[in-house]
């Protein structure tokens, strides 16, 4: 078989698993959706396989340097498709609890999980481009799929609207790198970014456009309006998978573009990413405080993170590198848990998403609530749990490289944030509960969300095994 | 003779007046979508430009998928918009205000 196809292959088979869920959907007529359920996870399980079976022990190129298969795909990758699986297993959950299960939820997914390995692998501006749109599309897609909510709607416009001015933008700046470099492909671009005389303002005039690109998509202030917004309005088990996998993805695109691409610029992307990391923790820590709408705190704090997360990309080096990537696998497992945990408190067609829902879960459920303390204490970045590791590797890495001033802003904006954390703990483990409802779930969903609680007190304990992985990513 | 510069300078009046077309519109949204569509078609004016002036063919493909991108991006902005406009009774942008904070 030919070489080229074997390196996209997990993408293949995933395409054509889709459209078979597809049509496995549009031929069976059980009102749970079982069976699409069921293929939908297997398909996930199979692409898995396919990927750790053809692990790539060297970077391998396809398609005339468009396609890249390399340690760094193939772990985000199998990660993806593990993380999409647990969130397809909380939404089937949430779906047929606030009855509007569909089938279209799944098959959308999985495009999107194509969408985001496309990206992943992509070594060439219009794979990127086109692994992104993949992507996009299939959100804008989900976040409106509860027709009859007047907030999902309202969520899908502006969550298109100003998507559609990010590709925009990231498609000016490619069109600008395009024409001073004469090439797509993310190496050569490198290469004659070094070697050619190409003019140094225009190359940043292009690079810009390409950062704000991304800033949009991973939702980075001053670009972050679309994104509490549409995390409120969404359906809770939406905003569960656009908060969680495509920001692997947006890790994977950022590597690919700034370090593979755009890596003799630097000192310049290093700039820009100061000024959105700093502010990104400010607006998000600081209006963070002021809500009320659990789903829309989430948000903020997402911003937050994503500030966060972009210290690693300032560090400039293969370990601040790792250091991000570590931080965004934490951060999904967290929200992942966090989301989880809202969805599990909703019932009978209601949402759980205000603060004052979590009131006195600990006489409700004291094990739920443990859960929801360790997600808490990590995301605020409590030691011993994970968040408090990869706030120390990104902070370790940014001293490392010299940036002592910004690493000394990041953990003042990250103690404000803790206010709004421990708020949850307070409510959960001091406040009497408004009713003593009993929490109704099933097995599958207790029994995952608590390993994923554990994993966070787990990981947080032997960081290395996960620090291990991102080195090795990265180096490969 | 046509100079790349003058192509230049019309994709990025284009994409000018798209963004400004996006923020100073306060009325309706599918003036935003055209506005999106003539932000993909200055870009494509972008690309044709170098691809030409380069002598590459590269540019002159990726319009093409920007282009079914951008169908593909419409279709779906225009069932956002019908589903919108059955909830709401409205197809305005200041009607677009039910979340806050």
């Amino acid at each position: 078989m030919n070489v080229d196809l074997i390196i996209i292959l997990p993408e293949i088979i995933l395409l054509a698993l889709a459209c078979l869920v597809l049509m496995v959907d549009a031929f069976s007529k059980d009102p749970l959706h079982l069976l699409t359920y069921w293929t939908t996870q297997a398909s996930l399980l199979v692409v898995m396989a396919l990927v750790l079976f053809y692990f790539p022990y060297k970077a391998q190129v396809a398609f005339n340097g468009s396609f890249v298969s390399d340690y760094m795909s193939a772990i985000l990758k199998v990660l993806m498709c593990g993380i999409t699986s647990v969130v397809f297993l909380y939404s089937y959950e949430y779906l047929k609890e606030h009855k509007f299960l569909k089938g279209e939820y799944f098959v959308l997914g999985l495009f999107a999980v194509l969408g985001m390995m496309i990206m992943t692998s992509a070594y060439s501006l219009l794979s990127v481009y086109l692994g992104l749109e993949l992507l996009s599309l299939s959100l804008y897609a989900m976040v409106a799929m509860q027709r009859e909510s007047k907030a999902a709607s309202e969520a899908a416009m502006k969550y298109f609207v100003l998507g559609a001015i990010a590709s925009g933008m990231l498609l000016y700046g490619i069109s600008i790198i395009y024409g001073l470099t004469g090439s797509l492909d993310l190496l050569t671009i490198s290469e004659r970014i070094n070697v050619d005389n190409v003019s140094h303002m225009h190359l940043i005039y292009g690079m810009i456009f390409l950062i704000v690109g991304i800033a949009f998509k991973l939702g980075a202030a001053p670009f972050h309006m679309w994104v509490p917004d549409v995390y409120q309005g969404a359906p809770t088990s939406v905003t569960l998978f656009i908060s969680t996998a495509p920001k692997l993805a947006a890790f994977a695109m950022a590597m690919r573009v700034l370090v593979d691409g755009l890596m003799p610029l630097v000192s310049d992307w290093q700039s820009i990413l100061i000024i959105l990391a700093v502010l990104s923790m400010a607006t998000g820590n600081i209006i963070a405080i002021a809500q009320t709408n659990m789903k829309r705190m989430l948000a903020y704090s997402t911003i937050a993170h994503i500030g966060f997360f972009f210290l690693g990309f300032i560090a400039g080096t293969a370990s601040g590198f790792s250091a991000s990537m570590f931080y965004i696998i934490s951060y999904e497992l967290m929200t992942m848990g966090a989301f989880g945990m809202i969805i599990l408190l909703g019932r009978n067609g209601l949402e759980a998403d205000m603060l004052f829902d979590f009131k006195g879960l600990s006489q409700r459920s004291p094990w739920f609530a443990f859960v929801m303390l360790c997600i808490m204490f990590s995301m605020a970045g409590v030691p011993p749990f994970l968040g408090f590791w990869s706030k120390w590797f990104v902070l370790q890495e940014l001293v490392a490289s010299g940036f002592v001033e910004i690493a000394v802003i990041a953990v003042l904006f990250s103690i404000i944030g803790v206010y709004y954390y421990l708020r949850i703990i307070k409510l959960m483990y001091f406040d009497e509960p408004d009713s003593m409802t009993t929490i109704k779930t099933s097995k599958k969903m207790h029994f995952v969300l608590s390993i994923n609680g554990i994993l966070i007190l787990v990981l947080g304990l032997a960081p290395n095994i996960l620090m291990s992985l991102c080195l090795m990513a990265l180096a490969g | 003779m046509i100079t790349l510069p003058e192509v230049l300078s019309l994709a990025a009046l284009l994409f000018c007046i798209s963004i400004a077309g996006i923020f100073l519109n306060r009325k309706n949204v599918i003036i935003l979508l055209m506005c999106i569509e003539l932000m993909l078609l200055s870009v494509n004016m972008n690309f044709i430009a170098f691809s030409h002036f380069l002598d590459d063919i590269h540019g002159q493909i990726f319009v093409f998928f920007i282009l079914t991108v951008a169908a593909a991006e419409s279709a779906i902005g225009l069932a956002i918009l019908v589903v919108m406009f059955r909830n709401k009774g409205s197809i305005n942008i200041d009607d677009l205000n039910s979340m806050k904070g």
